[in-house]
């Protein structure tokens, strides 16, 4: 076990490392010089050297690259070309809505996913699955920023139950967690329809394994057999996925942050986009990056917990 | 089911004929901004009604299919064009540096969603439909990767794939003779449901205007203008968004269809 | 019920189960009619038949287990009572406790991510038996009972820790575990080597005859039903052909199909005399290893070795087999010969040429060996044509027929398998598996390979069929003077097609010299047991030997 979690651990250790060598590299190819955009076209060219030399960006690239990864390894993010304020700090005040909202968005997946796809395969065939069945196959289909605006029209502007955007900070976490309730529940329906797919596939290729057949034999009953021996090995490939989704609702996130006026690493970034605040946008592509290698890292980890045959194996 | 098949199959033919019929006839010309009959309901003169700047919508509709779908299948061919390719190479050196190294990359690519691939390429090169192609085309790559590796690779251990080894034929050769044409229908299947999964990509890419830019008309734009007229005119934000469900419906239908067709046992990767 | 060896086939015994006029059809299609059969405390009753025969149909009906488009007439009592009558619920009352049931694939029917302790502790609290910790310490004893004891193999342990055999072990304790009053096995060795298979059957045996448990033991292998039943019963198209006491049934063997079942299992083709001659095939100190797991992360990886310094010769015109359990490193070997895959250390040479020069196979080499595999099923592309399939080694001739010259040596090819040159245009879907064999052979000899390497190539196939398909090969071998080796797990088989063995063991060959001779006096511990192991059919009165030379309808 512990073997193969340092092999998943070194594997962690180098996708980032080529990861922040690709966002770099990429970054670095781009147009146009942060400098000269800073300070406008008529700025003199004395200024722009000198605004250079303090962003560092007169050092040579490799330079550049190593000084930028040892800084994000101090938890140093750079300085925002455009704002003049520490990435990091940006970066964590807005961490606080997008991280929330994602994992709030995952939770409420799972939770409809899994009672959905455990009924729906428990009765395959008959008409409580294909009720479930169509219901997903319409869930995967809505665009999760088109169903935000339905959930606004709906609850916020006829219903008036919650506001249609902006978030309250979490100084009261009741309110806070109230204003991500209709984002997460946005970001959430089409996820938990492809999860809910999932787990209903993967149950009844279980059930007609032959341990299920030997369950029966011993004299569980149909249902015992599903829950006792069905549903942990089903979980093993659904896990697969809630690794997937995660990163699906961090990115997920960005959007539904425009729909709801929220503070989140997706306004972020889409100002630092329009302003050419590249190292804004190279350090929250990195973190995202980041997020989704370590919840790979997290999944293949449960994974082997689920699955003994992967413990002894490396 | 066939059930599934003919919805599927019927629903993306209307917007396949409507996209198509829209290169040559639109109701109203979407460029054709009427101030005075802005936001009007759907009635006999705008079978849709109109938006916010008194465009027809139904004929932005038809447009905008247009759009969805060149750009979404483009995406699929740059995922299958270059993702079966490798999969099937790194089947055919199972195991070899090759194999390890192009499911690597697809890991790599893996961590980046197309999402964040975009926003990379938005921030450089600027938003735009292309860079709207190259950014799920490039995520579809994995995904048609992974999908013929992992079918390909049971392959390779069957016994017909042997006896064509000991008949003397190269990997390539039975890559191509045996592996491939086992896997199409599979490949086939997961073709339109990354279809569908791009023509959503697009919407929501266009929504936050990283996507296909004014004034060509695309659903996702379509639905961004409509955010703030909400609860004036709903329909302008409802009906653009039922496009995008019916599209993305009739596909999935499709691809259920056909895999049921194909084989039963065939479960496909939706991720 | 103290299981009593006199009550073991006294047909006036009370009858345990009782099978009466079961009918059984799926989708209005008949899969079973009229079957009557009944079993005693303490008594081994076998089915047998070929696959497709409805064996495995009747173990299920009286599990209750049946998918649920059957239906079912007659009556199927357990001490009186009609299973079939009977609710869901009462039905999981039954199972486990009064029926205990063992399947034929123990990786299949364990569950990969619950420890096996817990499997079989799982039986005895579904039926609320006893408390968690009384069934813990009772399910092991029952896995020291099946020959896992606790120090040697933990009830900590998952699945994929034990053996094969150590698995059905598993699979027993959890069926016995409640000491039901009837067992059902299903196939129960069919998936295991010849050494584990006597174990466990032996196994089986002394259970039965300690517990006073009446037996249904399911098997295709008459060798097995003769050593194991006290009664047999023969399976045809959903239908008891005949039933009667081993002995009798033996001695008398009233319905042709019995007969039929006999023979082909007994059957030696009648191969012509071996003429050998220059040596064709040279195998020299071949070892190939693969990389095993990793212990840690930057340890170096212990190479499991499947073939270990291996060396043998065949001659021109010689019939070699090669026999070992399953894991020995044949198939490796086979892979090897035919340059598959690379060696670690040695030569492999046809006629003095390397098959493999700079790990590319050499294509003049390759033409000269051809093979034929085991599974009739996978081993052509079904989106081909026959013609297409038994001509793809043409590929590796400089100069390959065309046309007219191509078909001819196609119908050449399937005539000579028994086959019409018609069957050319049809898809392999369309064939059964011993046609699917004999063009697996059509398609091996269509080059006039000068080697030809049969890789367990009768080992899928019904009794009947692989008697016919060996026949073909010593028809073949008379014809064309084929020099071939014969690679199976199965011992009786191959002392019937060929003039030398050897015997593979752990990678390495133990023991070779003329089949006979091997076989009468083996040399090796390791030859030893594994003939000892192998269950053989009874002499009859007449000589089995010669009745199966016969030829069989």
């Amino acid at each position: 076990m512990l073997a193969y979690a340092l092999k998943r651990l070194a594997f962690l250790a180098i996708s980032l490392v080529v990861a922040s060598l690709v966002i770099f590299l990429v970054v670095e190819v781009a147009p146009g010089d942060p400098a000269s955009y800073m300070l406008g076209i008529n700025a003199r060219p004395d200024t722009v050297a000198a605004l250079r030399a303090e962003l560092g960006l007169d050092l040579p690239k490799h330079e550049r690259y190593l000084s930028w990864l040892a800084g994000m390894l101090r938890g140093d993010f750079g300085t925002s070309y455009t704002y003049r304020a520490p990435v990091a700090q940006m970066v964590a005040e807005r961490l606080w809505v997008s991280l929330p909202l994602a994992l709030y968005a995952l939770t409420l997946s799972t939770l409809i996913a899994f009672p959905a796809g455990i009924y729906a395969a428990a009765r395959r065939g008959r008409a409580g699955d294909m009720g479930v069945m169509a219901a997903t196959q319409l869930g995967i289909a809505v665009p999760n920023f088109w169903f935000a605006m339905l959930l606004v029209l709906l609850f916020a502007l006829k219903l008036r139950w919650f506001s249609a955007g902006g978030f309250p900070g979490w100084e009261t976490p009741l309110l806070g967690l109230k204003a991500l309730t209709l984002p997460a529940l946005a970001l959430a329906l089409p996820q938990a329809a492809i999860l809910a797919r999932v787990m209903r596939s993967s149950l009844i290729d279980i059930l007609h394994e032959d341990f299920i057949r030997t369950a029966r034999a011993k004299g569980l009953s149909r249902r015992q057999a599903l829950w006792r021996h069905g549903v942990r090995n089903a979980l093993i490939p659904v896990l697969t996925i809630i690794g997937l989704q995660f990163s699906f609702l961090l990115a997920g996130a960005i959007i539904i942050e425009q729909v709801f006026f929220l503070p989140g690493l997706g306004r972020l970034i889409f100002q630092a986009i329009t302003q050419r605040d590249l190292i804004v946008v190279e350090s929250v592509v990195m973190l995202l990056v980041f997020a989704v290698i370590a919840v790979n890292f997290l999944t293949d980890l449960a994974y082997a917990a689920a699955d003994p045959r992967l413990r002894s194996r490396t | 089911m066939t059930r599934n098949l003919l919805l599927g199959a019927a629903l993306t033919s209307v917007f396949l004929v409507a996209a198509l019929l829209s290169f040559v006839w639109t109701p109203y010309d979407t460029g054709a901004m009427a101030i005075a009959e802005r936001l009007r309901p759907p009635s006999a003169a705008h079978l849709l009604g109109t938006d916010h700047f008194g465009r027809d919508i139904l004929s932005m509709i038809m447009v905008g299919a247009r759009t969805s779908i060149a750009v979404a299948l483009v995406a699929v061919g740059i995922g299958m064009g270059a993702g079966v390719p490798l999969g099937l190479a790194a089947a055919a050196r199972r195991g070899g540096w090759l194999d390890e190294l192009i499911m690597r990359m697809n890991d790599l690519i893996f961590a980046f969603p197309s999402l964040v691939i975009a926003i990379l390429i938005t921030a450089i090169f600027g938003p735009g439909a292309t860079n709207a192609i190259i950014a799920i085309g490039i995520f579809n790559i994995p995904v048609f990767a992974r999908l013929a590796r992992g079918a390909a690779l049971p392959l390779w251990k069957r016994e017909f794939v042997m006896a064509a080894r000991v008949a003397g034929k190269s990997a390539p050769r039975i890559s191509a003779e045996h592996i491939l044409p086992n896997i199409a229908n599979l490949l086939i299947v997961q073709g339109t449901i990354q279809f569908s999964l791009g023509i959503l990509a697009e919407a929501g890419l266009s929504y936050v205007g990283l996507g296909t830019q004014p004034p060509v008309p695309s659903w996702g734009r379509m639905l961004a203008d409509a955010q703030t007229m909400v609860a004036l005119a709903p329909h302008v934000a409802i009906l653009p968004g039922l496009a995008i469900v019916f599209m993305v419906l009739g596909l999935n239908l499709l691809g259920d269809g056909l895999r049921d067709r194909f084989d039963p046992k065939l479960r496909s990767l939706r991720a | 019920m103290s299981g009593s060896v006199e009550t073991q086939s006294s047909g006036a015994a009370k009858a345990l189960l009782e099978i009466d006029r079961l009918s059984l059809s799926i989708h209005g299609k008949p899969i079973m009619t009229d079957l009557s059969l009944s079993i005693a405390p303490g008594e081994i009753v076998a089915l047998t038949g070929e696959s497709g025969s409805g064996k495995s149909m009747t173990a299920l009906a009286a599990m209750g287990l049946l998918p649920h488009a059957a239906r079912c007439t007659g009556a199927l009592r357990l001490d009186g009572t009609d299973l079939l009558g009977l609710s869901e619920d009462r039905l999981c009352g039954i199972r486990g406790r009064e029926i205990g049931m063992i399947f034929q694939e123990p990786m299949t029917a364990l569950n990969p991510v619950m420890r096996i302790g817990d499997q079989v502790a799982e039986t005895i609290l579904v039926h609320r038996a006893m408390g968690r910790a009384a069934a813990r310490a009772r399910a092991a004893e029952v896995l020291a009972r099946v020959g896992l004891p606790p120090e040697r193999v933990p009830p900590a342990r998952f699945p994929h820790e034990l053996s094969g055999g150590q698995r059905q072990r598993v699979v027993i304790a959890m069926a016995i575990a409640l000491r039901p009053r009837l067992l059902i096995a299903d196939e129960p060795t069919t998936a295991l080597d010849v050494t584990t298979q006597a174990q466990i059957l032996d196994l089986l045996r002394d259970l039965v005859r300690a517990e006073g448990m009446g037996l249904m033991m399911i098997t295709h292998d008459l060798a097995v039903v003769s050593e194991m039943a006290d009664r047999i019963a023969v399976m045809r198209g959903g239908e008891i052909v005949e039933q009667g006491s081993t002995r009798a049934l033996f001695a008398q063997m009233r319905h042709p199909y019995t007969r039929q079942l006999f023979d082909a299992s007994g059957h030696r083709a009648d191969l012509p005399q071996a003429r050998a001659g220059a040596p064709l095939l040279r195998v020299a100190e071949v070892t190939r290893s693969y990389p095993g797991p990793r212990r840690a992360l930057f340890a170096p990886r212990p190479g499991l070795i499947a073939v270990n310094g291996v060396s043998f010769d065949i001659r021109r015109g010689e019939r070699v087999g090669l026999v070992g359990e399953s894991g020995c490193g044949k198939s490796t070997l086979a892979r090897a010969i035919l340059g598959l895959e690379p060696v670690q250390a040695g030569e492999i040479t046809l006629d003095g040429q390397p098959v493999l020069s700079h790990g590319r196979p050499d294509p003049e080499v390759r033409r000269r060996v051809q093979v034929v595999f085991q599974d009739p099923y996978g081993s052509f592309n079904p989106r081909h044509k026959v013609g297409r399939l038994v001509s793809e080694p043409f590929h590796l001739l400089p100069d390959p027929p065309r046309g007219a010259a191509r078909d001819r040596a196609i119908a050449e090819a399937l005539t000579a398998v028994g086959l019409e040159p018609g069957h050319a245009e049809s898809y392999i879907h369309a064939f059964s598996g011993g046609q699917r064999q004999r063009i697996a052979i059509a398609r091996a000899l269509i080059i006039r390979p000068e080697l030809v390497i049969f890789d367990e190539a009768v080992s899928a196939l019904d009794v009947r069929v692989r008697a016919q398909i060996l026949d073909l090969i010593a028809d073949l071998s008379r014809q064309y003077g084929l020099t071939y080796l014969f690679i199976s797990h199965d011992l009786s088989v191959v002392r019937g097609i060929t003039d030398r063995v050897l015997v593979m063991r752990a990678g390495e060959i133990v023991e070779q010299g003329p089949t006979e001779a091997v076989f009468d006096k083996p040399g090796h511990w390791y030859t030893k047991s594994l003939l000892a192991a192998a269950p053989i059919l009874p002499r009859l009165s007449g000589g089995g030997d010669k009745d199966a030379e016969q030829p069989v309808a």
